[in-house]
This record gives C-alpha cells, structure tokens and sequence, in this order.
C-alpha cells in the first residue's frame, strides 16, 4: 500500500502536543473563478457601481491604447500594457477607501490612474525622466514594482504597522502569476498570516509571464490555492468581470478590515497585447487563443449587462468614450512635452545630507556641464591649464 | 569628590541598551528579527526588550530574512523606524534583493519624499570559531550599494554611541557589529551611557610618527596590539579606526597619512575587490606626494571563509600586519 493509499485508511495517534492549527476547508476556493455579470448575483449589485465600473474600463481601455501609441511615437521607454485586463486595476482601485493603501507593480499604472493619480506622473517611470513621479504617502500609491512579487512584503509591513498604530488601513498588493513563484510571495503570504495583517493580495493571472505559461509556472491546482498552505483564504474570481472582481476584493477588504486577516484573490483575465512593446508574443502563443479572449472583453461583458438592464443607453456610452478621449487628448499633449531634467538632481536624493565623494562627484558634473555648454573642450595637461 | 560607579560592560550589553534608549526614547522604534524576543537573540543583545516594551516592540518574526527586511520597508513607509536583525553575517545575503532594490533606493526613487530610516544589524566576521557560514565579511557587498550608510563599531562606547546614531539616521544604515568583539568589555557609568556619535568621523584611536594603521571594526584591536609590538622595531603606529566605511571620513585618513608618510590598510575581508582596494585609492589619490611607499593591504586571503580549525591562518593578525609595515621602503629613509 502507497502512502497516498493509506490516507484515511488508519487513524494514528497523533505525536505529543499535535493539534490541526487551521481547519483548511473554509479556506479553499470555488473550483470555478466566480461570475456575477450574466448571472443572478448581477441584480444585487448597486446599478450606479456597475456604471461607475463601466466609464472607468472604457478610459482604461482608452489610457492603454494611448499609453502604447505613445510608446510607439518615443514619447515612453517602454509601456507594459494591461490591455483585456482592465477590469481587475480599475475594480482594484475603486474598491479601496482614500487612507487604504495600493502596492502595484510596473504593470499596474492604470490602477494608479483609475484611483486618481495624474496619468503623467503614473507613467514617469516609463518615460525615464525618473523613477517615481509622485508621492507615495500622499497618493497612497507605493512606488510602482519592478522586481517581482517585492512590493508584497512592503504591503504587509505597512498593513501590520498601521493595525499596530490602532489605523483603520487596508493594504492591497497587486502581483502577477509569474510573480507568485518569487520566494517574497511565499514570505509576504506567510508574514501576513502569522501577523493576521490586514492585507489582501490581488494576483491577475494573466497566462503568461512574458512569453513563459502558467504551466510552467506552477504545478498548483489553482494560484488561489497557494493560500491555504498559508492559513488564508484563497478567493477565485474571474478577472474580466469587473463586478465580480470588485465584490470578491470587497469582501476580502473588508475581512481585513475587520481584523479577520489577509486574503489571496486570483483574477483569472488574460495579457491582450504583448508584455511590452519590445516583446513579440506571437513567437510564444497562437491568435486563436488571443482572439478567444478578446471574445471575454471586460467592457463587452460589462456594456452587454448593462444595455441588457436598460442601465446604460446610447447617450451615456458616447458620454463615457468622450470623456475617455479628453483624458487621452490630454494625456498626448502633456507627454508631447519634453520633460524639464536637471542632471544635478541625481545628486539631490542619495542620503538626507549628501557625502563628501558625492559632493566632490556632484562638482565634477557640474564642471562637464558647463564645460558642456562652453563646447568642445581640451582634455590633458593643455586643457587642465586653461 | 563624588563617585563614578564605573562598571564593566560587554559590546552586547552597549548595543542592547542602545536599543533600549532608543526604544525608550521615541515610540516608533520597533525591533524585529529572528529570537530577538524571548530568547533575546542569540548573542543576547536584544536581551529584555520584548519584556520591557512588549512583543509588538519587540517582534520574533518568521524565519525569512527577505520578509524580515521586506516587512520593515512597508514598517518604514508607514512611518514606524525598524531595527532588524540579521541573526549572521551570512544569513543576511537572503534579503540582499529588498536591501539593494528598495532599503537603498527608496529615498532616491521617490525625490526624497519616502525616506527608509531602518537600522540593519549584522553580526559579522570571524575569530569565533564558527562553523560555515558564521563567520563571513560582508562589508564590500553593503559600501558597493549607494543610499546605505555602512558602520561598525570597534568600542563598547563606540556600540553605544554608533547604534544610537544609526537608530537616529533618516537614512538606511547597515550596522556591522564585529561578533569577535561582543564579549570585549570596558567600564562605563551605567547611569551616563557614553555619547551618541555621529555616523562618518574616523577616530584616531593611537597617535604614532611612522605609518598610518587604517582599519574598523574586529580589526581594530589586533592593529592596537601590533602598534605596541611594533614599538620593539622602533616603528610608532598611528591607528586609524574609520567606524564608517560609508560616508568614508577621507579627511580624518588623509589627514594621518600625509602626517606619517605610509599606510596599510587593514581588514578581514577579502583583499580582492574588498574595501582595502577603494581606501588605498583614495588614499593615494589624495596624498601621492606625501607617501614614502606604496599603501599596502593585509586582508583576509581570497578564499571561502576557512572552517574554524584553520581560520587563524585566513585572519590579519599581529605578526602579518608588521610585515606589511617591514616593507614600506623604510631603506629610504636611512
């Protein structure tokens, strides 16, 4: 008899001191990602929310459409576009309250945007000219990611420090699938835990982590079921029902909330466009399957539930595109813009009081810029003495 | 004539009540790492603290030193000022990526505008008799990160002052505390705890005419010792102990070599890429026309950190610091 066979077969006295610490099964999630649009649950949910939720896909649509032509035109370094995965940053925005906190990562710049943050300063990490272009404490917008699955623990911390300052203040933290195989997932999630902090960690399996499958990523029956071996509940939501997204964040906020610990939501949506404009996705996945889901659109799933109400008609669509293109005209202008740099900024915020290498470093620069401006110039012992 | 009651205190004992003044002194001071609570630590310098404060001040985390100092960036962010503890030198290396990505960076990424004060102690170096991966010098790694400061006391008072400092910094400092030297003692008035030092000022810990000793933390002791051995070849030491490696006081090693003509750098760490390298340069650079020799490094050699039996081999001790100092040209001089 294998071990596996054996399971249930026998019931061993359970070594000195042994006792289950967590009863797993409240803990697992639905075998099947939850829907409310096209489903009952859909009439439970406040009209003026779903309407909400649709003008904001449809600027975020219009947000990510203008963010890659931009990218095209040279005016961004590089876009990674959240295309067909609006749903999840626009819900994972409108849910929080103004003292929450949002961790994105480099992908998340809509849901940056859709919580309030002016699109240029989103995107001023993308555009070079710096690496954050805003405040965090401010916004309560931590930095956009880069390095994988690392703004978890940062939600955590300031999840845990907030709750230990007696602060009504949820952290959500948003990661990819490719970012839930990273060991600061595994640590985030087991911290939160063990600290009941209130957090809740969005995780938008959008199939690929640039051209690599989640089959390759993870041999878990779902990401949602990493939670369990945590002692936290894993929520699995379809990722391109903004209601449904919103709902499950909702109720795992409001867990957190209530000080009943932190929550892992998987939003099963799918990457659009390619991971960034630098890739070529059709050297790792088929049109078919794009076109399969571009047939799941979060805005057409959304505008059939709310033509199909009478909630939403031809006047308030066009209402919803126009203010779209405003905010897009805007944003094309703005960014048409050159930057203002100052190369002596570099300097500016290393340390509180800047060294004295780095002093004599900011003079040295200082010294190329003007002799920069003075044109070409002698270098060596002819040009020293000058 | 009143009486100073002066008693013996370990290294450990300073640094502990370091953090005790600290945590005494300003509400959002938490210190957090692997058995710093209960057990309080396992060189026992966070001794107390969770009794004394509570296990929210205090905190036993998991065991994940990625999480610990992830943890602490979001602690920070939020306006609390961490101290974590990293139980050794080479269990630090699992939260290098928070360390290098975000703890150093955070300033800078955000104009200044999210500032990360969070103290990073770390045991460090050898002469304990450690098994693998107890014993390592991981100072060239932190100085070769821009946005921390990287300080190691060589003093109980200097423990004191120096973490209280770090405490205190607006800015990321990885505290190397020198786990040889834990156990060193001096006398010092509990009810006055030695003043808070200010992070970047080497110290000129012995004056001396014929060459400049520059060195820090567990090093600084055996450079003391070779000072007064060296008296025996008519050599008069000046002992430099930088207590930062990052700012670096070049004015404080300028100032002593261009006073005595030759230098040796001396450290655990490995000689090849490691600190001895950048201070030989930068000592060379600014006092060329001062030096009688080459400034010349003795430094651990270029291998893993030995096992214990043979690490005496692998550490600069006495009688290898004097042969550097033998081979400063002093032909010249005669």
């Amino acid at each position: 008899m294998t071990v596996m066979e054996q399971r249930g077969a026998y019931r061993p006295t359970p070594p000195p001191a042994w006792q289950p610490r967590t009863d797993p099964a409240p803990l697992l999630p639905d075998a099947l990602p939850y829907r409310v649009l096209g489903t009952e649950a859909a009439a439970q949910v406040d009209p003026g929310l779903l309407r909400r939720l649709y003008a904001e896909l449809v600027r975020g649509r219009r947000y990510n459409t203008q963010a890659t032509a931009l990218t095209k035109q040279g005016r961004l370094a590089v876009y990674p576009s959240s295309t067909g995965q609006e749903a999840c940053e626009v819900a994972a925005a409108l849910v929080l309250e103004d003292r929450d906190w949002l961790f994105p990562s480099y992908r998340d710049t809509l849901a940056a945007v859709a919580r309030g943050l002016d699109p240029v300063q989103a995107l001023t990490l993308l555009r070079g000219d710096w690496h954050t272009g805003y405040d965090p404490r401010e916004h309560r917008i931590a930095p956009l990611c880069t390095p994988l699955a690392t703004q978890l623990p940062h939600a955590v911390g300031l999840a845990h420090a907030a709750r230990l300052k007696g602060d009504d203040v949820v952290a959500l933290a948003l990661v990819g699938d490719g970012g839930t195989s990273e060991g600061d997932f595994h640590e985030a999630l087991n911290f939160a835990a063990v600290w009941q902090a209130p957090v809740v960690f969005l995780v938008q399996n959008n199939g690929f982590a640039i051209s690599v499958p989640l089959a390759k990523q993870t041999a878990a029956p779902s990401l949602a079921h990493k939670a369990v071996g945590y002692g936290m509940p894993g929520r699995l939501v379809d990722g391109n029902d903004a209601a449904a997204v919103h709902q499950v964040l909702g109720e795992a906020i409001a867990h957190a909330r209530a000080g009943g610990g932190p929550t892992l939501v998987e939003a099963v949506t799918y990457r659009i466009d390619a991971h960034t404009n630098a890739d070529d996705a059709t050297r790792y996945r088929g049109d078919a399957e794009v076109e399969t889901w571009r047939g799941h659109d979060p805005i057409a799933l959304l505008e059939h539930e709310l033509t199909e109400r009478g909630l939403l008609d031809d006047e308030a669509i066009r209402a919803a595109r126009e203010d779209a293109e405003t905010m897009a005209a805007d944003l094309r202008e703005r960014m048409n813009q050159d930057p203002v740099l100052d190369p002596m900024d570099l300097f500016a915020h290393v340390y509180a009081q800047p060294t004295t290498q780095l002093l004599e470093q900011e003079t040295q620069l200082r010294a190329e810029l003007d002799a920069e401006a003075d044109g070409p110039h002698h270098h060596g012992p002819e040009g020293a003495g000058r | 004539m009143t009486t100073v009651a002066l008693k013996p205190a370990t290294m450990a004992q300073a640094l502990g009540r370091a953090l005790r003044d600290s945590m005494a002194a300003d509400p959002t001071v938490h210190v957090m790492g692997e058995d710093v609570g209960t057990l309080g630590g396992v060189f026992r310098v966070t001794d107390g603290l969770a009794k004394e404060f509570g296990e929210d001040r205090c905190t036993d985390t998991p065991l994940a030193e990625a999480g610990i100092l992830g943890t602490a960036v979001g602690m920070a962010m939020y306006g609390l000022r961490p101290v974590v503890e990293m139980q050794f030198d080479a269990f630090a290396y699992p939260a290098f990526e928070q360390l290098i990505s975000h703890v150093a960076r955070m300033r800078n990424r955000t104009r200044g505008a999210m500032p990360l004060p969070i103290t990073i102690r770390v045991p460090y170096g050898g002469g304990i008799g450690g098994v693998e991966h107890h014993s390592d010098s991981s100072e060239a790694y932190y100085m070769a990160t821009p946005g921390l400061h990287v300080v190691t006391p060589a003093t109980v008072a200097d423990a004191y002052g120096l973490l209280r400092a770090a405490i205190a910094s607006d800015d990321p400092v990885v505290f190397l505390e020198p786990k040889r030297l834990y156990w060193s003692k001096d006398s010092w008035n509990p009810d006055e705890p030695p003043a808070v030092e200010p992070i970047g000022r080497a110290v000129v810990r012995r004056s001396g005419r014929s060459a400049t000793l520059i060195t820090y933390g567990p090093s600084v002791p055996v450079c003391l010792e070779a000072a007064e051995a060296a008296r025996a070849e008519g050599w008069d030491l000046e002992v430099v102990d930088l207590r930062s490696l990052v700012p670096f006081d070049d004015e404080t090693v300028s100032a002593s070599v261009r006073r005595t003509g030759r230098a040796v750098v001396v450290h655990e760490s490995g000689g090849f890429g490691g600190p001895g390298g950048e201070i030989a340069a930068r000592v060379t650079e600014r006092c060329f026309h001062y030096l009688e020799a080459p400034v010349l490094r003795v430094a651990g050699f270029d291998i893993p950190y030995p096992p214990p039996m043979l690490e005496r081999h692998h550490l600069p001790g006495v009688d290898r610091i004097l042969d550097a100092v033998g081979r400063l040209q002093w032909e010249a001089d005669s």
